[in-house]
């Protein structure tokens, strides 16, 4: 029984106001970070202004963990830009370099053909069935910036997801846990 | 307050925070370096020219690319990705850049090449418009950093007039 009361002074010693100051906090961090995410949003006018790069298609260039930094301008594109794109029928964007472009004389519109620095042939094969060109709207930024090895973490996190929770279990703790 | 968690906290964070402001400044020093490159490129043959079954022209070329990049290299450089765009207009398309070739140079001592290839990469036009057709052979260049902003440049070389007929 000494056990139990033991449990319920401690839970009655934790004081309501540092309870509510450590919620506020935790708060203020996760609000923060979305707020940068979202900020990053606008200002690059990407829907994901950061990518981590998952295949090694474009070695030596960009290895697997590396950051991304991407930008979405009203330009139009060029043959040389990386890009990131979205194919129909693929979950994961891909991050290859263009290396042709017809842009059309009526409408403006551009149809461009990708291909990743290490691969032997170009992207045709990964493209939707049947499809020869990427669209505006298949692109979702172009590259501008380069960060290495930093991507790891999220990597890591994904593949082994039981990291991810001890590491939030961790944090949460030292959270719970910290007096002042 | 002064727990072992809260020292190897504030240790993590001014670490991060300098190797952050390191590589900004590595990257920044990249805009000190103001390069000179030069290059040439030579047709030197049409292998063949002809309107493929589904009706876009074709045609294969020989080419002759000579190039001094070696000014791009700086010690933030990881690699530099170069590539040989023709570039011309049609009735049906204002821009249109087919790559011909290109090559990643790994370091300043590669940066310096000559070589007869033929196109790498097939020169299909989207149509029949090539007979006759003047284009602009352009060689590219994309700094790849080892860190932070990637930049790029070109210099647009003289023009070519393919034939009026196939061949």
């Amino acid at each position: 029984m000494g056990w139990i009361s033991d449990q319920i002074d401690s839970i009655k010693s934790l004081q309501f106001r540092q309870v509510i100051t450590q919620i506020v906090s935790l708060g203020m961090i996760v609000t923060s970070a979305l707020i940068i995410w979202k900020g990053l949003m606008c200002i690059t006018g990407s829907e994901s202004p950061v990518v981590v790069v998952l295949s090694g298609s474009m070695e030596p260039g960009f290895k697997r963990g590396d950051i991304l930094f991407l930008h979405m301008s009203k330009e139009p594109i060029r043959a040389g830009e990386i890009v990131v794109f979205n194919v129909d029928g693929r979950e994961i964007p891909i991050v290859h370099r263009v290396i042709k472009v017809h842009e059309r004389q009526d409408t403006g519109e551009v149809e461009v053909l990708t291909k990743g620095d290490n691969n032997f042939g170009d992207d045709r094969l990964l493209y939707a069935h049947g499809q020869l060109w990427l669209q505006r709207h298949h692109i979702m930024g172009r590259a501008v910036g380069f960060l290495p090895y930093v991507g790891w973490v999220t990597i890591i996190m994904t593949e082994k997801p039981i990291i991810k929770y001890i590491l939030i279990g961790a944090l949460g703790l030292l959270v719970i846990t910290s007096k002042e | 307050m002064h727990s072992f968690g809260y020292r190897a906290n504030a240790l993590l964070t001014f670490a991060i925070t300098i190797l952050a402001l390191m590589c900004a400044i590595v990257s920044l020093s990249d805009n000190l370096n103001s390069p000179t490159p030069t290059a040439q490129v030579q047709v030197l043959n049409i292998n063949w020219f002809q309107k493929k079954p589904d009706g876009d022209d074709e045609v294969s070329l020989t080419l002759n690319i000579s190039a001094n990049l070696q000014s791009l290299f700086t010690w933030n450089t990881k690699q530099v990705f170069v590539f040989l765009a023709a570039e011309y207009e049609t009735p049906k398309n204002v821009l249109n850049q087919v790559s011909l070739w290109d090559g990643i140079i790994p370091s300043k001592e590669h940066a310096k090449f000559w070589i007869h290839t033929t196109n790498k990469y097939r020169f299909i036009d989207q149509g029949s418009n090539l007979r006759g057709r003047d284009f602009n052979l352009t060689l590219h260049w994309h700094v790849m950093p080892k860190t932070g902003k990637m930049s790029a440049d070109k210099i647009v070389m003289s023009g070519y007039r393919l034939p009026e007929a196939y061949r």
